[in-house]
């Protein structure tokens, strides 16, 4: 099968998920209850895709470790996305270098 | 005004951009191996700028599986992206056009979704333009390179540059959580369920775009349910 026909049914696909609910919810929510439940969710699903799949997204198990507690404590002082981001990869850089020149 | 929200989405942009270019260089180097060309690992990146959904549709093409498949697919994997379009709709600001939402939804991903959630009050179609500048480029480019390269970047700089869309999740999920108990709950169940989503035997089958609406679902209504929001602490966030 050609290749496009898969590109364009994986593009067009996504694409729709994505656009469907912008262009079809217009109004405004009015229900208390959906309304908190959206409020709700970024902080349920960035959690949820943070962890555990920070600890496998690194080389070695202990840098994933010390890049999300470096992560964690830099963002708990309420630094910028870009500082905490730049932190939690100088982290993973530095243990992993420590780690090879041990081994 | 709207040059102000675009360069604020410019800079929101900029780990998101690094993050992704980490992403798509390994996404494009599997696609070459794979026996893609270069232009086809670039093209299938340029136009769907998401990650799981890339690679689930990457096995796909290989094993030549049917259209169907291919659609079911990314339909189970991406189904997320509903929900955090839901969630922008409400937050978009209303002045507006309505044509701005088929624009924004073309680049609604994980990550400026997250950043977008984050913005205080209503945001700026511009602010989501503004990521998308950074974000698109550092996600075609990580592919091309990945493509043509192959491994010319070293293990320990892909495996660096992999944990800065992490931090800045934990960058955004954080702050907010210090003066709101409940979203320091909703974040340690959501967690703590994702984990059983990958290591507890039978629940582990579970794709990990799937489980993470499950469990994005059944915390935030637990939240909603337990903890109805106010309409000033809404204004706030």
């Amino acid at each position: 099968m050609s290749i496009y026909l898969y590109i364009l049914v994986m593009a067009g696909v996504t694409y729709l998920i994505r656009m469907l609910p912008l262009a079809l919810a217009t109004k405004e929510i009015n229900s208390n209850f959906i309304k908190s439940f959206l409020y709700y969710v970024p902080y349920a699903c960035l959690a949820a895709m943070t962890f555990p799949a920070i600890l496998s997204s690194t080389e070695f198990l202990i840098s994933g470790i010390a890049g999300l507690v470096v992560a964690v404590i830099v963002a708990y002082k309420e630094k910028s996305l870009v500082v905490v981001a730049l932190c939690a990869c100088a982290a993973v850089f530095i243990c992993e270098r420590i780690i090879v020149w041990i081994a | 005004m709207n040059l102000e929200n675009f360069k604020k989405g410019l800079k929101a942009g900029i780990p998101i951009g690094l993050g992704y270019f980490a992403v798509s260089f390994t996404f494009g180097m599997m696609a070459v191996k794979g026996g893609l060309n270069i232009w086809e690992s670039v093209l299938i990146s340029l136009t769907n700028l998401t990650s799981a959904g890339q690679f689930a549709g990457l096995d796909i093409i290989f094993a030549n599986g049917t259209l169907w498949e291919m659609a079911f697919t990314q339909i189970i994997i991406n189904l997320r992206y509903m929900l955090m379009s839901l969630t922008i709709s409400q937050k978009l600001d209303k002045r507006y056009p309505f044509f701005h939402r088929f624009f924004i939804s073309f680049g609604m991903t994980d990550e400026i979704f997250g950043v977008s959630a984050a913005s205080s009050g209503k945001v700026s179609p511009f602010f989501h333009y503004g990521a998308m500048a950074v974000a698109i480029p550092g996600w075609t480019l990580g592919t091309l390179v990945g493509a043509v390269a192959g491994s010319i970047l070293p293990n320990f700089i892909i495996s660096a540059l992999s944990v800065a869309i992490y931090g800045m999740f934990l960058a955004i999920i954080i702050p907010p959580a210090k003066k709101n108990k409940t979203l320091v709950w909703v974040i340690i169940l959501a967690m703590a369920l994702s984990s059983a989503f990958k290591y507890i035997p039978g629940l582990n089958k579970i794709s990990s775009g799937f489980s993470i609406i499950i469990v994005t679902v059944l915390v935030a209504a637990l939240a909603a349910w337990l903890r109805p929001v106010k309409e000033e602490e809404e204004a706030a966030s």
